[in-house]
């Protein structure tokens, strides 16, 4: 289980970095959107899931018997989902904006260094 | 509830200044106003520090590590000391140096926000809090890049915004693989835990990430190519902010987690750095040689004296540290100084080209003169602040007995020199190309403003260079803090740890 995981994360952290170095500004869009989710996967497998034990104590019992899932990596990824999602928000009008603005799609073009 | 105060004022000022959307001079005044708030909370924050040594406030009474704990020692009260005056120096900078277009989109609750992350990522206890304010102050700065949607603003802002959405998803990578190493973000108790993590790839591996991630935000060789290339786009008075401030909470950063990681760091990281700070420093100064534009000269030259600053680090002995902690502190000030004056600068000349410029001195003596401060001091010319920081970076360096970087940061110094010299004689010596077009700017009137925020932290820089040695104590208090992390995890964790 969590080996099919940590090549999920792997996959998506492998073609998240070949999109972002595509010349195309959309390509890198997608390219941040697999990155971050990978990374979210990522925390939610380095925070050892354990499957079907949630971190809820049983009737009757005082305190947690281990193993059972850490609740804590999980609002972090809450957390991280919800500040991409609006950092993605902002990214892809940007993307919108300069493409309208340039007429053109290549990041090769978009050097904003050079002097007009 | 002093350690929270320099973050959540800024907040509430954002808050207000919203309420007040279609009043421009309403926001203007009370974002004034705010930052004078700012300022003196922050001074009592460095105050108290002073007196009674690190503060914690737990959040919502969760005791640490449970919960979120912000901690102000030194240097993160200090740290947001300087904020606060960057803050109040660009607030009044803004009364006149801002559009009322980009006004009218609440330029000024935005600066707010902005001045709340950096100051949150000073203050907090917590590696994934820090993520979070670095989001913060991102979110903003980006909006602030974007806003007004000129072209060239378009292409430097997604150039940043590419850049620092991979730099976060590097860190919040680091952030998971240390919550499966040790099991907690709080940076006390990853102090204490994490010696005890039997895994020594992973534990190269995180810092290598975070390293990463905060070298991306700091703008180090060789991953600084994104500041030159958007921070001459916006208005002036934005990449003055930004120039000031930004960098350096990635260098905050990078001081915070190498600390944090000094007991189980290997050699190896310390080599990294110092090459890292050396090309970050000749790589700076060499693009700075080759630029025509005021405002690219001076980006150019941010990534070059993070590289002295990185030095510091790398060394690692408490007159290194202090030495960086020094070299940070003057350089926020002078950086955002010498943006302002480009700004002035530009509205005198029309341009930023430094091949049409000229004449400023004779027109504007004044001005050329306090150029001559922040530029000098940048360049590290006695007695100002910046022959101090660049002194004691030396002096470790000596100490330690390491000749390259020792000589690479003097040819780096002299270089600095040539091109400050290079801008006064293009912006402020020589005769103008062609008899500028004397246009009434219909501005003009409020430019008294902007002079301002000039002299005061001309005059900071000064005061900084006069009283260099009591800084310099307080530098090398801040270095023995850090250099022990038994005190702040004392202070964090009390009895628990």
């Amino acid at each position: 289980m969590n080996f099919i995981f940590a090549l999920l994360v792997a996959t998506l952290f492998g073609s998240g970095a070949y999109m972002i170095m595509r010349r195309s500004i959309v390509k890198l869009l997608f390219g941040l959107i697999l990155l971050g989710n990978a990374a979210n996967l990522l925390i939610f497998l380095s925070a050892s899931p354990v499957r079907g034990r949630s971190a809820i104590v049983p009737p009757g019992q005082k305190v947690l018997t281990p193993p059972h899932a850490d609740p804590l990596g999980q609002a972090l990824i809450l957390t991280a989902i919800v500040i991409s999602f609006g950092l993605l928000a902002f990214a892809i009008i940007l993307v919108k904006r300069t493409y309208v603005a340039m007429d053109d799609d290549d990041l090769d073009q978009l050097d904003g260094g050079r002097p007009e | 509830m002093t350690v929270l105060a320099p973050v959540l004022w800024p907040l509430f000022v954002a808050a207000l200044l919203l309420l007040a959307w279609r009043r421009p001079r309403l926001q203007r005044v009370g974002s004034v106003l705010g930052s004078f708030g700012h300022v003196w909370l922050s001074a009592e924050l460095v105050r108290v520090v002073l007196a009674n040594g690190l503060q914690v406030t737990e959040l919502g009474g969760w005791r640490a590590p449970f919960g979120i704990v912000f901690v102000a020692d030194r240097l993160g009260a200090a740290m947001a000391m300087v904020t606060a005056v960057v803050g109040l120096a660009s607030t009044i900078y803004s009364v006149s140096g801002i559009d009322s277009r980009r006004e009218a989109f609440g330029y000024h609750a935005l600066v707010q926000v902005l001045l709340a992350g950096v100051c949150g990522a000073f203050l907090t206890g917590d590696l994934f809090n820090l993520y979070v304010w670095f989001e913060v102050m991102l979110m903003s700065s980006f909006v602030l890049l974007a806003l007004g949607g000129e072209k060239k603003q378009m292409m430097g802002a997604l150039q940043y915004v590419a850049l620092n959405l991979i730099s976060s998803i590097v860190f919040l990578s680091a952030l998971g693989l240390l919550y499966g190493l040790v099991g907690s973000l709080n940076m006390a108790d990853v102090a204490v835990r994490l010696p005890q993590a039997q895994n020594d790839g992973l534990v190269a591996a995180i810092c290598s990430l975070l390293a990463l991630a905060f070298g991306i935000k700091a703008a180090v060789f060789p991953v600084y190519v994104w500041l030159p290339s958007s921070y001459h786009t916006p208005p002036t008075i934005v990449s003055a902010l930004f120039a000031g401030l930004l960098t350096k909470v990635g260098v905050y950063a990078l001081i915070r987690s190498q600390v944090l990681f000094f007991d189980v760091s290997t050699p190896w990281m310390r080599l990294i750095l110092l090459a890292v700070g050396i090309l970050t420093m000749v790589f700076g100064v060499m693009g700075a040689v080759a630029q025509g534009g005021f405002r690219r000269v001076l980006s150019f030259h941010i990534v070059s004296q993070i590289g002295y600053m990185i030095l510091g680090l790398a060394w690692m002995t408490p007159m290194a540290l202090a030495a960086t902690v020094f070299y940070v502190l003057h350089h926020i000030l002078v950086k955002t100084n010498l943006f302002f004056i480009a700004g002035i600068a530009r509205r005198h000349c029309h341009t930023e080209e430094l091949s049409r410029m000229g004449g400023l001195y004779a027109r504007y003596p004044g001005l050329a003169l306090l150029f001559l401060i922040p530029a000098m001091s940048l360049a590290g010319l006695p007695p100002l602040s910046g022959f101090w920081a660049k002194l004691f970076i030396l002096k470790a360096g000596v100490d330690l007995e390491s000749w390259w970087p020792v000589v690479a940061a003097l040819v780096v110094g002299f270089f600095t020199l040539f091109s400050m010299l290079k801008l006064w004689n293009e912006a402020f010596w020589k005769s103008p190309p062609e008899e500028l077009p004397d246009k009434p700017d219909p501005a003009i009137g409020r430019q008294r403003w902007r002079v301002i925020p000039v002299v005061m932290l001309a005059g900071g820089t000064v005061a900084f260079g006069v009283f260099a040695g009591p800084v310099l104590d307080f530098s090398l208090e801040a270095a023995k803090e850090l250099l022990n992390p038994q005190i702040y995890v004392d202070a964090v964790l009390g009895d628990r740890s």
